[in-house]
């Protein structure tokens, strides 16, 4: 295990000059020995390019990697000792399961008594001790997955086990079970592991912190709840959540705070500083209220959505779609009617230059 | 556009891939295929659209039998989870390739407004290769939406697509939809995206149809114990118990107050109870009954945390809202309100559902 440093950048074309020709801009990371950690972003926002320069398939065009402290930049995948899940499964059909995990430590000429422990432990703790006899080849691609992960997670001896969305050919009632058994491993094994998706619910429920990247950059690092409830950029507040953030434009000068295009009278307490600035609120903190109470404006219902938990709310605040998040038993008016929302309240961030500033 | 499938079975090989099906999606409306992967919904669409003959049944469109009928006689367009466009064609001429064979008139025009409507007007003179996948997908769902076609087939076309670009082009789809006559079908497995959608669902598993009907009526009226598991993210929490005088017993744990509808000659007194992750709560409320557990596990998802517990009576996930901190083996108390709770009988169909909060 190992703690990993980053200060570098990456350029696919040789002599870059604008940012556009940059797949990692400039950054400086430290990932701690023993965290887990998810690297998460659109396609084409530079996280699988960090992740192959972590492993060792890629080299930085300028900068350097340091693994607890040395510059292992020039390293081969193997002499950096990482392991790595795919998003398809790489096992050898040919083989038995257990024959498969216990691969990887055969490689390194484990001692045979410390190999069978190993793919013991692997085994249970991926409820596949009753399969370990069995050929992987008649196995279905949930089950060979699952040996993927297992051979990832074998080797207790690894720098970081890197994952690239490596739950992507699971059905959603198994990735439940699996992202639970990849919890409890790395809470009994302390590996460090490194998880690239696009995924924000599997990022946020599999990591402790999570890096957002966005066009080469990494917008903003922290826990799940840091980025649920104060976004440091309006991309992230776009991004995580399902829907994202509200996000309007908002004005205030000299006391007067114009949300839209209707002036809203600022609740007691809440800062507000001047200038042209952008609203974010949650669609789950978005609540229906009296219109005239601080901090409320006039929508119309565009839609009222049921998603079995609760009801999903699209309404216009002008030219500008707001959603909110309420309960069964909340009554809404039809689309077309009018409601208010509470907008502006403890749960609000506001944006300049879409950064946050309060 | 009236599909009617009418008893349909698909063999390959030795293997039953479908059994016994018959299923008429609403007319003019979406039907949402739910189910895991291998459920048949691929299956079952090839059959839809002609790609496939089934091997017992028939198909019927508007009255009149087409099974076995090629793809090309009918009037069918469909959009695959690959993106699939003509490579040395423009994003404007891969739109317009359906209007041309067809010889229609004001193509332009119509190509402008079918890419308008999908956010790709800007890309008309680029080829798909020069696209991003979301575009892509985006080109191939105005080509088929340019076919005009009565029906209109969908096997999981936002699968390959990032998560933000999912939820965006679902939304403009089910905009797309709701104003078109087109009978719309479409596959998913996740559960979350057949509520959105709405319309109607047909739930299926390892080859069967278990339940068809409005989405909003099947996901709170769920036949049996494999529709509810099926159309549940995170999966319905499920109970072994007995029926009692009074209600539904919970081995060494709460009796629920619930009144059954009379047992079908005496038969067995198991049942099972089923409850939604999003039933189960932290804080009581008056006439909840509780579980007992130890923390397995705490994931926060931002709006929501899934407690994962393991209980007196099993093991179950809770979706709270908001962000909580457990510690991992802490005793933790959860609550539910008797209400909220789905009985199923001993062969796994449903006797009671929760009456739903609102008269829908």
């Amino acid at each position: 295990m190992a703690r990993i440093d980053l200060d570098l950048a990456h350029a696919y074309k040789a002599k870059p000059q604008s940012e556009e020709d940059y797949a990692l801009l400039p950054l400086k990371l430290s990932f701690e020995d023993g965290g887990a950690y998810a690297l998460l972003g659109p396609s084409g926002c530079g996280k699988t390019t960090m992740l192959n320069i972590i492993s060792g398939l890629l080299t930085p065009s300028q900068g350097a990697v340091f693994f607890d402290g040395v510059d292992k930049t020039a390293a081969t995948p193997q002499e950096r000792n990482i392991a790595q899940v795919f998003q398809f499964p790489v096992i050898y059909d040919t083989m038995t399961v257990g024959e498969n995990l216990a691969f990887p430590l055969r490689n390194r000429k484990v001692p045979p008594a410390r190999i069978k422990e190993r793919v013991g432990q692997i085994a249970e703790m991926l409820e596949m001790s009753h399969q370990l006899d069995q050929r992987a080849a008649g196995l279905s691609a949930d089950a060979k997955q699952k040996i993927s992960l297992g051979r990832g997670l074998v080797r207790d001896d690894v720098s970081a086990v890197l994952f690239d969305e490596p739950l992507t050919v699971i059905d959603p009632h198994l990735k439940w079970q699996l992202r639970r058994k990849l919890k409890q491993i790395h809470h009994e094994l302390k590996l460090t592991l490194i998880y690239v998706t696009h995924d924000q619910v599997e990022a946020l429920t599999f990591a402790e912190r999570i890096l957002v990247m966005s066009r080469g950059r990494v917008v903003q690092e922290g826990t799940p709840e840091e980025l649920f409830e104060r976004p440091a950029h309006t991309f992230v507040g776009h991004f995580i959540g399902s829907p994202g953030m509200n996000l309007l434009p908002l004005s205030a000068s000299g006391g007067r705070v114009v949300l839209g295009e209707q002036e809203v009278q600022a609740p007691p307490g809440l800062r507000i500083p001047e200038g042209e600035l952008t609203l974010g609120i949650r669609p789950e903190y978005t609540h229906v209220a009296d219109p005239g109470q601080p901090g409320v404006v006039l929508a119309r219902v565009e839609k009222v959505q049921d998603i079995g938990t609760g009801q999903l709310l699209t309404a216009r605040v002008g030219p500008h779609a707001v959603r909110a998040r309420v309960g069964l038993e909340q009554a809404l008016p039809a689309a077309g009617g009018a409601v208010g929302l509470a907008l502006l309240g403890r749960h609000s961030c506001l944006y300049k230059n879409e950064e946050l500033i309060a | 556009m009236q599909l009617r499938l009418e008893s349909i079975g698909k063999k390959v090989g030795s293997e039953d891939w479908l059994y016994d099906m018959s299923l008429s999606p609403q007319p003019g409306a979406v039907t949402v295929l739910l189910g895991a992967t291998r459920a048949g919904k691929t299956s079952l669409m090839r059959i839809m659209a002609g790609l496939d003959a089934p091997s017992t049944g028939k198909v019927l469109v508007d009255g009149l039998d087409v099974t076995g009928q090629s793809v090309r006689r009918r009037d069918v367009a469909m959009v695959y989870q690959q993106f699939i466009n003509y490579p040395s064609l423009t994003v404007a001429q891969n739109i317009a390739s359906p209007m041309k064979l067809r010889g229609e008139k004001n193509i332009d025009q119509r190509v402008r407004a079918l890419a308008d409507k999908l956010h790709i007007g800007m890309f008309l003179d680029r080829l798909p290769a020069e696209l991003s996948g979301g575009q892509q997908q985006r080109v191939a769902l105005a080509r088929a939406l340019a076919k005009n076609a009565s029906l209109m087939l969908l096997d999981e076309p936002l699968v390959n697509l990032d998560y933000k670009l999912r939820e965006e082009l679902r939304e403009e789809l089910a905009q797309v939809f709701s104003t078109s006559d087109a009978t719309v079908v479409y596959a998913t497995t996740e559960p979350g995206e057949a509520l959105l959608l709405g319309g109607y669902t047909a739930v299926l598993d390892r080859g069967e149809l278990l339940q068809y009907g409005p989405t909003a009526q099947v996901f709170q009226q769920p036949r049996s114990l494999r529709v509810a598991r099926a159309f549940s993210d995170p999966p319905m929490n499920f109970f072994q118990a007995f029926r009692v005088l009074g209600g539904v017993q919970l081995p060494r744990s709460a009796l629920l107050p619930l009144a059954l509808p009379d047992a079908a000659s005496g038969s067995a007194e198991n049942v099972t109870v089923g409850l939604r992750a999003s039933a189960l709560r932290l804080r009581e409320r008056e006439g909840d009954l509780s579980l007992h557990g130890k923390v397995l596990l705490a994931e926060i998802s931002g709006s929501d945390t899934f407690v994962h517990l393991s209980s007196d009576i099993g093991d179950l996930v809770a979706q709270v809202p908001g962000v909580h901190h457990f510690t991992l083996g802490a005793a933790q108390t959860l609550y539910f309100a008797p209400s909220a709770a789905f009985v199923f009988d001993a062969a796994g169909d449903l006797l009671l559902a929760p009456a739903g909060a609102r008269s829908s």
